[in-house]
């Protein structure tokens, strides 16, 4: 193949894996952003989108694509619904500080993967995408599904953008991620507010996962890399920041597709960690955030 | 004010004379698990001057641990250094690294910390697979036997190697105690307490958070470095995020900012996971559960717990 | 003699000039109090001179010595110690330590006092605190967690002790219990004070400097200060 079509494939690769990125680590940046706490546990609610999706389509008969948008439904409920379990039994009794709050989403993170273990096994297994339509280029044939993929996550991000800018929950959780004190003051119930945001960061995690599952396997262990990633795009875009957040996600997702097609995928990742280091450590804010004054 | 003084002197002596008169009367089986409690309490104990008693959270500490536990496992497998000398220069890397590591780390403080030191962590277990023609990556490598020796001491022996993971704890836990009472250990414990206070009382804070890293990887290293030789084997796993996570645990759940806690700590979890065992083989399991209760009911650890109750004298 | 002096200093946050060009003089032995309306950029102005903020400009010299760009610790290492406004002591550690770790910062001076236990001891004696050395710190009453702070500054042995509101929220026994003390102190040290209760300011010191919006609207003897018209329309109200 040519280099023009090649970087085009390359390119394509990048993108998919840019919107699984950006839902997961939108995520994970909301939860940080309006909580203030960074959730270890966050590749495993990934994970148990996964896993949960693949119970949904071997229960549900008939066609794949009927246990597909059954999975797309219910993964995501209910992997919201642990996580707004976990917070009101775990994270909101810590009061949210934040070193007691990473150690006890590690523990989750350990609880999780033990359980998917128990329960589903040590397996990795596939799930049927919901379709199989296969769009040729002049070149090579790509996908149909892996675009649908790229369209699915445009579309959630709208909605959660919609949901925050346009709703009255997204205005009270903004309200709540301004200033905490104030926002109770006016009656804002910041438990619910919190666990909700929770449930909420879980779900679009469940919803990458999903989406994701057809391409990549389902493993207990798959929970690792989205979450380095996710961690990766949410310091690069600036902690708490949803816009930066999406920007880096593509910036990482394109050139983490790219870089991997040519480099070897180790060598890629070291100097992607290190680089994250470094931004923490001389850009706090991120490459897109702004120095608070 | 002496009184105070023997009586946390005794309590520690007691420890390792009862840990020397253990080794008479344990069964196998626990005797190479003591063995191994005790090299891997002195990487809780390292991690603890960090995290326990300068207050840095660190979520990369594997790489301390494994840089030693690397230096000294490399140097004997493709050098052919003998243990002891392997074994001080696995202290040179743990510090060296500890020093290149803190110096971009320590300008972050609270979350952005952990996540820096988690990162480099990473960068460093990447790197142990990335090299993966000399480290064998997730496989390891097993150290030959022959190698394993300190003069004429063999460290495969079981005897031996008791009585060498026994001299390095007490090593440490001497070190621990006398630094817990220093002058130094009071500004590490005032900088954990409140850092713009000390920088008012005239102390440097990067230069006693870098002190502190650096007596902590040391520590760690040794340890690595100790394990390597003792057992024999040397993997990637070891540098994997588990061990950074590892000694977080043990240090809160024996206690963080006590001497004692990280070994008990160890001793707990290991033993722990081991019951746990014979029931299921869910260990990971265990080790969630006692992360989650610990942070909620017993933030303080176990010796933190009794400190704060009944024996304020405990250093 | 001059023990500090500003040249031009200057320290503003966004659009607001906090401290803007200003120059002072602070005479050896003496009490000297910073007076002047919330919001006037007396606490950025100490924290300048103690190295907690860094200025836009200007330059700050001590007893000799320019310091304009040295880190806060080592100010502290040349015998410049303040108090914070909002007490900032160590809550979980016991009185005696509190103190303690001041004098030992203080013993690692080429000439300090290695008795870091004797030097606690002075201190706490002086502030009143002897009794009460065991007891956590945190637990203290408000009043006596500001004499803590007190004796951490004490203990420090400091050539300039700059005090920011020492007397705020302290009730009436405790405030003059404060000027003996302070006025026992110009023995050894020289103060810098900000004051808001004008009884203390004008029992205890020596000279005064007034500022008001980031610049000096006077400055000198307390006499001349207290009959200035324009300090007394800008601040006294009087």
């Amino acid at each position: 193949m040519d280099f023009g079509p090649f970087l085009l494939l390359a390119s394509l690769e990048g993108l998919v894996m840019a919107a699984v990125l950006a839902l997961t680590a939108v995520g994970l940046s909301l939860v940080f952003g309006v909580m203030r706490v960074v959730n270890v546990a966050h590749g495993e609610f990934f994970m148990l989108g996964a896993i949960s999706a693949w119970f949904v389509v071997d229960l549900v008969p008939g066609p794949a694509a009927l246990g597909f948008a059954a999975a797309l439904i219910i993964s995501p409920l209910l992997v919201g619904a642990i996580a707004a379990i976990a917070d009101m039994t775990i994270l909101k009794r810590l009061h949210y500080e934040p070193e007691a709050t990473i150690v006890a989403t590690i523990g989750l993170l350990y609880i999780f993967q033990q359980l998917a273990l128990t329960f589903y096994g040590a397996d990795a297994r596939p799930v049927e995408a919901p379709f199989s339509l296969r769009i040729q280029f002049p070149w090579f044939g790509y996908s149909g599904y892996k675009l649908a993929v790229i369209a699915a996550s445009v579309v959630v991000l709208v909605g959660v953008w919609a949901f925050l800018t346009k709703t009255r929950a997204g205005l009270v959780m903004r309200a709540t991620q301004l200033d905490r004190e104030t926002a109770q003051a006016f009656g804002i119930n910041v438990d619910r507010v919190f666990a909700g945001v929770f449930a909420l960061g879980a779900a679009l995690a469940a919803t990458a996962a999903v989406l994701v599952v057809p391409i990549q396997q389902a493993h207990y262990l798959m929970g690792g890399d989205p979450l380095l990633l996710s961690f990766i795009v949410v310091i690069i875009g600036g902690l708490g920041s949803l816009r930066g957040t999406v920007v880096a996600a593509l910036l990482i997702g394109l050139s983490d597709g790219i870089i991997s097609v040519f480099f070897s995928p180790t060598l890629a990742k070291i100097i992607a960690t290190l680089l994250v280091a470094m931004v923490l450590v001389f850009r706090p804010q991120g490459l897109f955030g702004r120095r608070p004054a | 004010m002496t009184g105070v003084l023997n009586r946390s002197a005794i309590l520690h002596i007691g420890v390792v004379i009862l840990l020397f008169a253990l080794q008479f009367v344990l069964p196998p089986y626990h005797h190479t698990n003591m063995a191994r409690i005790m090299t891997l309490a002195v990487f809780a104990m390292g991690y603890n001057v960090a995290f326990g008693y300068t207050g840095l959270l660190s979520l990369g500490h594997a790489l301390f641990f494994a840089s030693g536990l690397y230096a000294a496992g490399l140097l004997i497998q493709m050098g052919g250094w003998s243990a002891l000398p392997a074994f001080s220069m696995a202290l040179i890397a743990g510090g060296g690294l500890a020093l290149l590591v803190g110096v971009l780390a320590l300008r972050t403080t609270g979350v952005a910390f952990m996540i820096v030191t988690l990162m480099f962590a990473q960068a460093g277990y990447l790197t142990v697979l990335y090299l993966g023609e000399w480290t064998r990556g997730d496989e390891g490598l097993v150290l030959p036997a022959a190698s394993r020796t300190i003069g004429s001491l063999d460290l495969t022996n079981d005897t031996t190697r008791y009585f060498c993971a026994l001299a390095l704890f007490s090593i440490a836990l001497l070190g621990c105690y006398l630094l817990a009472r220093s002058s130094t250990g009071r500004v590490l414990i005032a900088m954990r307490e409140n850092e713009e206070r000390s920088r008012m009382l005239g102390y440097d804070p990067l230069r006693y958070r870098l002190t502190a890293l650096v007596i902590s990887a040391v520590m760690s290293a040794a340890a690595g470095a100790a394990y390597g030789v003792l057992f024999g084997y040397v993997g990637a796993t070891f540098a994997s995020i588990q061990y950074s996570i590892f000694p977080l645990l043990w240090v809160l759940l024996g206690g963080a900012g006590t001497v004692l806690g990280p070994f008990l700590g160890v001793l707990l979890m290991t033993y722990l996971v081991d019951l746990a065992g014979d029931v299921t083989s869910a260990h990971l399991l265990v080790v969630g559960i006692a992360l989650v209760l610990t942070v909620l009911f017993a933030p303080r650890g176990l010796l933190g717990t009794v400190r704060a109750r009944w024996l304020p004298w405990l250093p | 003699m001059s023990l500090l002096s500003t040249q031009k200093l200057s320290r503003s946050f966004g659009g607001l000039k906090a401290v803007d060009n200003v120059d002072f003089e602070l005479e050896s032995g003496q009490i000297h109090a910073l007076i002047g309306p919330n919001g006037a950029g007396k606490t950025t102005f100490v924290s300048l001179l103690c190295g907690r903020l860094r200025p836009d400009s200007g330059k700050i010299r001590f007893g000799g010595q320019e310091i304009t760009r040295l880190p806060a610790h080592e100010r502290v290492a040349l015998g410049i110690a303040y108090t914070f406004q909002i007490t900032s002591i160590y809550a979980n550690l016991s009185v005696f330590d509190n103190v303690a770790l001041a004098a030992a910062s203080a013993a690692r001076r080429p000439n300090g006092n290695r008795d870091v236990r004797a030097a606690t001891h002075d201190a706490l004696e002086r502030t009143g605190l002897r009794s009460r050395a065991s007891e956590t710190a945190g637990t203290l009453s408000y009043g006596h967690r500001r004499l803590v702070e007190i004796a951490m500054g004490l203990a420090l042995k400091p050539k300039l002790l700059i005090l920011d509101e020492p007397t705020q929220g302290l009730a009436n026994s405790e405030i003059s219990d404060f000027k003996n003390l302070a006025a026992g102190l110009k023995q050894t040290t020289t103060l810098l004070l900000i004051e808001h209760n004008m009884d203390v300011v004008m029992d205890l010191a020596d000279s005064v400097t007034v500022l008001n919006f980031g610049q000096v609207l006077a400055t000198g003897p307390r006499e001349t200060i207290r009959s200035n018209p324009a300090v007394q329309s800008a601040y006294l109200g009087t």
